[in-house]
């Protein structure tokens, strides 16, 4: 069933998603508890760390998964409340199919964002 | 003529918890914090986006969202995003049929699933709490 | 009673009730009504005593008034309640707020119309399905169950059909499309019982876009629900299952066979006989 198995996959990009923005999360805002343990600094958006981050392939793979499974379980969630509003059914379909055809945008801006900042050569 | 009257409670059907338990405050809550994170997801692609126009572009958006304003708007979504992890794990959990127990014969007093992952609910708020203050703590000490 | 105002001998309360007249139309509105308590004395029969003292003209429904029929379901002090079973004293409160159930249009006064419940109530397809038809309409003998079996599902079955838990849900405030918390409740309450073979049949509904993943566990439901139900569980129970069951972690299994016939049936214990008549009968 097709609500099921979307419903599945909201619930696995959940658990996905808790860790890596727990990781995003802790490296953008814990600064003072990561920098204690010796990692990380407390300037994560100096423009070179950032630059520095983005050249790494772990990182483009970290983001482009993160951007992907966060865009599926915020625009499903953004569905599920618009679709609990007694709409009328075209305009619930039409909801849908807007959702589906920005996250497919969104994915593939964020994807060439990642891959091009990851190819730049030395700042 | 005999006229019906309608009386859905609409919107504030869900944002009003009215004398109903913890459980429906916390539904309520984890929309908002959802709706909070989502609308700063979709922002966020864009800012992160001027990376692709080299470290002047990116240092420019970083300056602009540099007033205490927007700093204050970020913490308040870091904070959802505390909210709506630690609740979501709980939600995870229940919603696959963990936590709410078994059928049984109905005798009285009754018992329920709300009530056996009630506990579970306090601990996560509990957790959120610690996480919470840990945070402002971080944030005081960032922003001075 | 603390609970109550004291007026000479007499412990009085007062009703704050909602008034609807369909043939006027417009908004509803409070009426205050001064009811003397007795010990013992539900909503319902606050409800009773100012019909026959006060104003005729109220208008309600109940039948049983003892939990049994579901009839009388109003929002009382801020919760969804049965009248007939909660005592007035017990509401803690010197004030008795009555209106009718939220999420249901207003026919008069504390009268909600059930309609959309019926009709939820019917979308899930809540009767047993068997593939053999002709057996179920005719049956030769029972279906096989064990009293194991029969824990998964009768607490659900329990339902009487109040639409306590469709007023309190939050979800069904706002959607008419959301099957609800009673009928994704009977849906499963079928799912779960072995000798039913329509898993097909009763899944369509339950499983849709406005099925039991429209649940988003705000628990109302469980917690107003007189009858010990906790729809909250059948619906996660539901997820759950859909679950296992697109991870091949659980099979449909096939519907519970008709029990053969037994011969030559012998009782482990000898059955203990009538005991006498105390009266001598008339002859």
């Amino acid at each position: 069933m097709r609500e099921s198995r979307l419903w599945f996959w909201h619930i696995l990009t959940a658990v996905v998603i808790l860790f890596l923005l727990g990781l995003h999360m802790g490296i953008m805002h814990m600064g003072t508890l990561v920098q204690a343990l010796g990692l990380g600094s407390t300037h994560p958006t100096a423009s070179a760390e950032v630059f520095e981050r983005s050249r790494q392939f772990f990182f483009m793979i970290t983001y482009i998964a993160l951007l992907g499974t966060a865009l599926f379980h915020g625009l499903y969630g953004f569905r599920s409340i618009l679709c609990e509003l007694s709409l009328s059914k075209t305009l619930q379909k039409a909801i849908g199919r807007l959702c589906t055809a920005a996250g497919f945008a969104l994915f593939l801006y964020g994807t060439y964002v990642a891959v091009r900042v990851f190819q730049m050569k030395g700042v | 003529m005999q006229h019906r009257y309608k009386n859905n409670l609409g919107l504030w059907g869900w944002l009003g918890g009215g004398r109903y338990g913890a459980d429906r405050y916390a539904y309520a809550l984890h929309r908002l914090s959802g709706l909070g994170i989502l609308a700063y997801f979709l922002m966020h692609i864009f800012v992160t986006g001027t990376r692709v126009d080299g470290p002047e572009a990116w240092e420019s958006a970083m300056h602009f969202f540099e007033n205490p304003l927007f700093r204050l708007g970020e913490f308040l979504v870091f904070l959802a995003f505390l909210y709506h992890a630690v609740n979501g794990i709980r939600l995870v959990l229940v919603e696959l049929g963990l936590l709410v127990g078994k059928p049984g014969l109905p005798s009285y007093p009754y018992s329920h699933s709300v009530i056996r992952q009630r506990p579970v609910l306090v601990v996560a708020m509990v957790i959120t709490a610690v996480l919470v203050l840990f945070a402002g703590a971080d944030f005081l000490f960032l922003t001075k | 009673m603390s609970t109550s105002k004291e007026s000479g001998k007499m412990k009085t309360i007062v009703f704050e009730v909602l008034r609807y007249d369909p043939e006027k139309g417009g908004t509803p509105h409070l009426q205050e009504f001064t009811v003397p308590l007795h010990k013992g004395m539900t909503v319902l029969d606050g409800l009773h005593w100012i019909k026959e003292h006060e104003d005729p003209t109220l208008t309600w429904r109940s039948s049983c008034r003892m939990g049994i029929c579901g009839s009388c379901g109003m929002f009382i002090n801020g919760l969804p309640r049965l009248a007939c079973t909660n005592q007035i004293t017990h509401l803690h409160s010197d004030r008795v707020v009555i209106k009718p159930l939220p999420n249901f249009d207003i026919i008069r006064d504390l009268v909600p119309d059930l309609e959309s419940l019926f009709d939820r109530h019917r979308s899930v397809k809540p009767y047993l399905i068997r593939r053999d038809r002709i057996e179920q309409n005719s049956p030769t003998r029972e279906y096989f169950q064990s009293s194991e079996e029969l824990v998964n599902y009768i607490q659900f079955a329990y339902c009487i059909k109040c639409g306590l838990c469709l007023s309190a849900c939050p979800t069904v405030a706002t959607s008419e499309d959301y099957t609800g918390p009673q009928a994704l409740t009977q849906g499963w309450r079928y799912l779960a019982d072995t000798r039913d073979e329509g898993t097909e049949e009763h899944s369509e509904e339950l499983y849709s876009k406005h099925g039991v993943y429209r649940c988003h566990f705000a628990g109302a439901c469980s917690q107003v629900c007189p009858k010990g139900v906790d729809p909250a569980m059948a619906i996660q129970l539901a997820k759950q299952a859909a679950f296992l069951k697109s991870m091949g972690l659980c099979k449909d299994k096939p519907g519970a066979p008709v029990t053969p016939p037994i011969d030559n049936w012998v009782s482990e214990k000898e059955i203990p006989k009538p005991p006498e008549p105390t009266v001598a009968r008339e002859s």
